[in-house]
């Protein structure tokens, strides 16, 4: 078993209207087991394109130009992701890579309770569970996440905001999949609420072993939760190194742009960076 | 000089099936001309209820809001010329803007409802305003909302407040759905303003480093009371109230995450 859960090599997505966009262009990069990598940049820079991508989540006029996308599955086999036939790619998707949608918020079905909608999970990708054992499941999975189980027959617009996101985690992380992928999981939330999320999103990593590819524009929040950043920039990957050597030594101009386009919680002040 | 005066508002809001709840409890502050108050706290904490009742959307259970000394009529001609000295400018640009509307009809407006400038000078006040939120009019003035980006519209939504002549504005949230990298320009217009034309301005929002980077003082509000007042640098590099120093921690902060690299995540380094 290799270090590499992800390779994705040589990977682009045009969208092919008039004119056509490279939204993303040629990118590589590695994720490795277990790891939290940001991918942060402005809008319309290409991150989500690419964490769709690499799912093939992507609708026309969206269309895979070049590259492959490989996961390493811990039973060892390589799965090249675009080689999937339908059928194989329903049972990879969620099984191997969750997703936490951008805007959780509205994720969820209003008109079904919280319960059902974990509960449809397992009813799909795990058949030979029976009723009673996946009620277990989904008690568990909302105690994980302490959302609390008698929550179950909550209905969406019965909980908080951040509530809401938790049981999108616990939805994520219902099949125990290698990866997940969170699109600005907590931006719509407070500071103290997102706080509590992020706690909870790296103590579920230690617990699980998943990686996370975390997509935000948040950067300062990225410094702190990531183990690498990716900065991407019209469609490319300008620069991908660890969250450290991002804040103390960027390399790309670009990167040092973004940095100090934030105002400092305690350092120098001054509405600053024209 | 101008004063603005919220003086021991209460409002207590009726909820079905809630019973009472105390969105504001007897919160009193004063915004001069000329003057920036950061307003921050976490969702629920009562920030959008103060401004609501500052501009009158709300009206207070107890206490009241004067301006130089006087009690906002609570309608009528009054209230529309106590507008005219207050305005918002809010957090969701694609919302506050007219879809079917270009960016003259949002200007104009307030200018011909207010009587701002005669008939005639009307066009060169459109001009004139957007040039002061660094929008070209050219090329701006005859789009629509839709034809904008995010940054665009929250500059055209700053003109429009402006075009009153206001004494005060009310900014919830002004930069919270732009992206990080023009944000600041945002802020930056909105402090340049506020000097330019003595502004005084109450910056409403539950982002921490924006709130001391852009106010002299800060308020923070916890379940519906003040929690702690003081000058920017000292509510946030010197922390006293236990919630205040729970949102501090909160807050993303590199400088210090890096300097200690105790934070969350950071085990797995």
């Amino acid at each position: 078993m290799s270090d590499a859960l992800l390779s994705v090599n040589n990977f682009s997505v045009l969208y092919d209207v008039d004119p056509p966009v490279n939204a993303v262009r040629n990118v590589d990069f590695e994720l490795r087991r277990g790891e939290i990598l940001g991918l942060a940049g402005e809008s319309g820079c290409g991150k989500t394109t690419l964490a769709y991508g690499i799912q093939r989540l992507l609708k026309a006029p969206a269309v895979i130009t070049s590259g492959s996308v490989v996961f390493h599955d811990k039973s060892g086999d390589d799965i090249e992701i675009s080689e999937l036939d339908v059928e194989e790619m329903r049972q990879f998707r969620w099984d191997k890579i969750s997703m936490v949608f951008q805007g959780a918020m509205n994720a969820l079905n209003p008109v079904a309770t919280i319960g059902s909608q974990l509960d449809d999970v397992f009813e799909v990708h795990r058949p030979s569970m029976t009723k009673a054992q996946r009620r277990e499941a989904v008690i568990e999975l909302l105690e994980i996440v302490k959302v609390g189980g008698q929550r179950r027959r909550s209905f969406p617009h019965e909980l908080s905001g951040g509530m809401r996101q938790r049981v999108m985690i616990a939805m994520a992380l219902a099949l125990r999949p290698q990866l997940m992928v969170m699109d600005e999981p907590t931006t719509a939330l407070d500071v103290l609420v997102q706080r509590e999320i992020l706690k909870q999103i790296s103590q579920l990593r230690h617990q699980f072993g998943f990686s996370v590819i975390f997509i935000t524009h948040d950067l300062p929040l990225l410094l702190e939760i990531s183990d690498r950043i990716a900065i991407m920039r019209e469609g490319e990957i300008v620069e991908l190194n660890t969250a450290e050597q991002i804040w103390r030594d960027p390399q790309d101009d670009y990167t040092k742009k973004l940095l100090s386009s934030f105002p400092r919680l305690t350092g120098e002040k001054g509405l600053v960076a024209r | 000089m101008s004063l603005l005066e919220f003086d021991a508002v209460t409002k207590v809001y009726s909820v079905r099936g809630a019973g009472q709840i105390k969105a504001l409890d007897d919160v009193s502050f004063t915004l001069e001309s000329g003057q920036t108050i950061g307003l921050v706290g976490q969702s629920g904490s009562g920030k959008s209820t103060t401004a609501k009742i500052l501009t009158q959307l709300e009206t207070p259970t107890s206490g009241e809001v004067r301006l130089d000394g006087r009690a906002i009529p609570r309608h009528g001609s009054g209230l529309r010329a106590y507008r005219q000295q207050l305005r918002m400018v809010f957090q969701d640009p694609f919302a506050s803007l007219n879809p079917y509307h270009s960016v003259r009809h949002h200007i104009e407006r307030p200018l011909r409802l207010d009587n701002v400038v005669p008939q005639e000078q009307i066009n060169g006040e459109v001009r004139r305003l957007l040039g002061r939120v660094r929008l070209d009019p050219a090329s701006i003035a005859d789009r629509r909302p839709h034809e904008l980006s995010g940054g665009q519209r929250q500059r055209v939504a700053i003109a429009r407040a402006l075009a009153s002549r206001p004494k005060f504005l009310v900014a919830d949230e002004p930069v919270s759905m732009l992206d990080v990298s023009i944000r600041l320009g945002v802020l930056n217009l909105l402090a340049d303003l506020q000097r330019e034309e003595g502004l005084g301005v109450l910056y409403i929002t539950h982002d921490l480093a924006t709130a001391r980077h852009f106010s002299s003082e800060i308020i923070v509000l916890n379940q519906g009371r003040i929690a702690e007042r003081g000058t920017a640098d000292d509510v946030i590099l010197r922390p006293k109230h236990p919630y205040t120093q729970e949102l501090r921690a909160a807050s993303p902060d590199p400088e210090k995450f890096f300097a200690s690299t105790s934070g969350i995540g950071g085990g797995a380094r």
